[in-house]
């Protein structure tokens, strides 16, 4: 009678959340100051820069990891620069596997803290300025502050985002334990095997998992609606 | 007499109904088999399925996947007649769960494995890399999933090399993806169907492992349930026996019970 | 006279449904009204002046410190620029408490001192509101909140853009007493823009009129009331606003006498001690003229004028007399027939009867 969920699986669950939270804090710290450009930018690159930061939206992840997989390859220009820097290869490593959520799930990022910028506006910054704040100054005294709600939403979705990626992982993991075996493509492995039981219990415990987080999450919303500090 | 009236005149649209028909169905009734087909077999599968399709006029369609994912989808109903599986250990199960007619099962292919790199000079025909290790990452299917990695760890196991290159190892979760990674240079080498270097063949180097280092790689075909009355299933199964589709099978690298 | 020039203006912005230019010069003490209805440019000019709109051709000078000169190539940041702004709306922080609001400037301000803080709280009364949340505010309590915190960081000049413009009108009642305790005490120049003409009745000591873009008048606030070049009515119509000096009180009667030149009116007892500089308003429909002085009338306001300018009105039954007034201007409006009819020319002695004049402010 096997344990239903063998250390394996276990590790696989450290990994995925491993995963997510460098993810997500790559991914905060890219897309902090891009979301921050576009919302300001009169520049007429505005509209190209942010129809690309789209466009993982759209790429089937599958398509997305096989060709990282190419790019960071032996044969693609990703793969040589990272030799020539000395990095080794991406494919295959816990390295490579955050950039590819990092790309994967910068829309679920970028979106979230466009729109707060956006609905912040002008007048909090000038005000700013008005009272001898820099540019800088003012991002990190008054946009972030105020962006708050928004900044929790884009952690939170790219988060979730990232534990739930499979298809990217597929392509480009190799499913090394402690270094690409994560939930997604764990309990994956075990319906293809016809292991239903360890199946079941780690989707059980992902479901949970993600359900407790956004419990609090709402928990936490309405208590700052009803002016909790 | 105009031409719109020759073309469209009721003895003319009966004439062409009957021959699209028989067109349609060959000789006798026609039928449709639907094959699940393990994805190391597909390409010997296609020039199978052409030559069944001109001799009999039944109709093949295939699906292709890895043996796992195929009986899953089987015990949840999928509506395939036949099965060719990549191991013998699935279409078993199948039978235990009685989704497969009983004494349908018969060996109809046997798989070799191989250790390929695409750099001709890497793998030599002994396969004396894996010990020399000059090579960052070795793939093989998921020993869990593809009866070729469970094959591939074998003979990792029984050479003793196991404990050594196992931080090496990437898992493909298919045969077809470890060739993949060995094609995109990710993988240095790794192990894959001998079929899978053999037709078309492939650039590189080649070590085609001795069948003595790990248990036979038996593909098992059945005949699904829901196959029992279609004539098109019930002719497709004898058809892998037959000389012809034998001649197909060792072409692309299989060995054929005696 | 007013004070030194401090403000030097002269500024071009060419957008494409909207032009400005300015070329004047401000005093260095007291409030300049900047009045115009809204598209005149006056909300720009404002922005400009503090760096927040970035005009095509511009020469800003302040207590001497250029600002911005696009010849030269310089332009100082708004961050950097020794000004504070008070906005029309959304003028504090809406993720900071009251005293987080007015600490903010302080704790950037290279030359900030915590004694000006304490100074603006008094001034504008807001120190029971410290530890509220911006939120919990009423809208006049918010702009004096944000005046307070533009006077912590002593600015040196003080721009006030429309404050109570988004205020309902008993918030804006409420609300005018502390600015006009901010024009008695405070020695910071101030620019205060306005479409109001009650604001700029009871505000300005110096009055910018623009309109389309274009400054139309620029001086000391009665001058350009009374000024001919070109004439300017703020409101429906056209009044004289000057100030006048409590000179006597008739307690039996309730009326004060306020003095201006040679000139001296009865009016309302406002309860200010004697020797209190006071501003009068004079609308033109409230006077009438007379050859002689009147005897038996109601009227006990008769004061001598000369006729300074004769205009026509927007009707043609009606002209606007120019009157010179204790060293004031006046405006009158007659009829046409009466100006014939009494004779009147540039340079005639008649008797201005001033049916009503009232304090503002």
């Amino acid at each position: 009678m096997s344990v239903l969920l063998s250390p394996d699986d276990l590790r696989s669950v450290a990994l995925t959340l491993e995963l997510a939270a460098l993810s997500t804090a790559v991914l905060l710290a890219l897309t902090l100051p891009l979301a921050w450009w576009l919302a300001h930018t009169r520049s007429q690159w505005r509209t190209p820069i942010a129809a690309l930061a789209a466009l993982p939206l759209v790429l089937p992840p599958t398509v997305l990891g096989f060709y990282l997989l190419l790019f960071w390859g032996p044969d693609g220009w990703g793969g040589q620069l990272t030799q020539w820097l000395g990095l080794g290869r991406l494919p295959f490593t816990f390295a490579g596997l955050v950039l590819g959520s990092v790309i994967y799930s910068l829309p679920f990022a970028l979106q979230p803290l466009l729109h707060a910028f956006e609905q912040i506006g002008r007048r909090p910054l000038e005000l700013a300025a008005m009272l001898r704040a820099s540019p800088t100054d003012a991002f990190f005294s008054v946009a972030l502050p105020l962006a708050r709600p928004g900044i929790l939403t884009a952690a939170v979705l790219s988060f979730a985002h990232t534990v739930g990626e499979f298809g990217m992982v597929l392509m480009l993991g190799g499913n090394i334990d402690g270094q690409t075996r994560v939930v997604s493509t764990q309990i994956y492995g075990h319906v293809e095997a016809q292991e239903y039981g360890q199946a079941h219990a780690l989707a059980a415990l992902m479901v949970a998992f993600s359900f407790a987080v956004l419990l609090y999450l709402q928990w936490s919303r309405a208590a700052k609606a009803r002016g909790a500090p | 007499m105009n031409f719109t009236s020759l073309f469209f005149s009721h003895r003319t649209l009966w004439a062409l109904a009957a021959l699209w028909m028989l067109g349609m169905h060959g000789a006798g009734s026609a039928a449709e088999v639907q094959v699940a087909v393990a994805a190391n077999f597909s390409a010997p599968m296609q020039k199978i399925a052409a030559a069944f399709e001109s001799q009999t006029g039944h109709r093949v369609r295939t699906a292709v996947g890895s043996s796992g994912k195929l009986a899953t989808q089987i015990k949840a109903g999928a509506p395939f007649d036949v099965f060719l599986s990549a191991d013998s250990q699935t279409p078993l199960t199948l039978e235990a769960d009685g989704l497969s007619v009983a004494g349908s099962r018969f060996t109809y292919a046997t798989g070799r494995l191989a250790l390929w790199s695409r750099q001709a000079d890497l793998v030599d025909a002994q396969g004396a890399v894996l010990r020399k290790g000059n090579f960052s990452y070795l793939a093989i299917a998921d020993p869990r999933l593809a009866p070729y990695g469970a094959a591939a760890l074998e003979v990792l196991k029984s050479l003793g090399l196991w404990p050594s290159l196992q931080a090496r190892i990437v898992q493909a979760d298919s045969v077809g993806q470890s060739y993949q990674f060995i094609a995109s240079g990710n993988a240095e080498l790794g192990f894959v169907a001998w079929a899978q270097v053999q037709a078309p063949p492939q650039t590189g180097s080649v070590w085609l492992v001795p069948a003595n280092l790990h248990a036979p790689l038996r593909q098992d075909a059945v005949l699904l349930q829901k196959g029992k009355s279609n004539p098109a299933a019930q002719a497709f199964l004898p058809f892998l026996k037959s000389p012809q589709a034998q001649a197909i099978i060792l072409s692309y690298g299989y060995a054929i019970d005696p | 006279m007013s004070g030194p020039h401090i403000l030097r203006l002269a500024l071009q912005l060419e957008r494409p449904a909207f032009r400005l230019r300015a070329d004047v010069q401000l005093p260095g003490t007291g409030i300049t009204v900047v009045f115009g209805q809204s598209g005149s440019g006056k909300t720009s000019l404002l922005r400009c002046v503090a760096g927040l709109d970035r005009p095509d051709q511009a020469h800003i000078a302040v207590h001497g410190q250029v600002w911005q000169d696009d010849k030269q190539g310089v332009f100082l940041a708004p961050w950097q620029r020794p000004v504070g702004y008070v906005f029309q709306e959304a003028s504090l922080f809406p993720h900071l408490d009251v005293r987080a609001n007015l600490h903010y400037g302080l704790r950037r301000a290279k030359d900030a001192d915590p004694a000006a803080l304490h100074e603006a709280i008094a001034l504008l009364g807001i120190g029971n509101l410290l530890a509220r949340d911006v939120a919990a505010l009423s809208g006049g309590e918010r702009q004096r909140v944000a005046i307070a915190a533009a006077l912590a960081l002593r600015p040196g000049l003080l721009l006030l853009d429309e404050p109570l413009a988004a205020l309902d009108a008993p918030r804006r009642q409420e609300i005018m007493p502390w600015l006009e305790r901010l024009r008695d005490q405070v020695r910071i120049p101030m620019l205060y823009v306005t479409h109001s003409v009650d604001e700029v009745a009871r505000l300005a000591d110096h009055l910018l009129v623009l309109s389309q873009g274009q400054v139309q008048a620029s001086g000391p606030v009665s001058q350009v009331l009374a000024g001919l070049q070109p004439p300017i009515a703020l409101g429906e119509d056209m009044a004289a606003i000057f100030s006048a000096t409590v000179q006597a009180r008739d307690p039996r009667w309730q009326l004060m006498q306020v003095q201006f030149g040679d000139a001296s009116l009865w009016i309302k007892d406002g309860g200010q001690p004697l020797g209190t500089a006071v501003r009068l308003r004079l609308w033109a429909r409230d006077i009438s003229l007379a050859r002689s002085r009147a005897s038996d009338t109601s009227i006990q306001n008769l004061l001598p004028a000369t006729v300074a300018a004769l205009l026509p009105d927007a009707h043609p039954s009606q002209v606007l007399v120019q009157l010179q007034c204790g060293g004031q201007g006046l405006w009158a409006r007659i009829t046409a027939r009466a100006a014939q009819a009494l004779e009147l020319q540039v340079g005639s002695a008649v008797w201005a009867q001033i049916k009503s004049a009232a304090l503002v402010g």
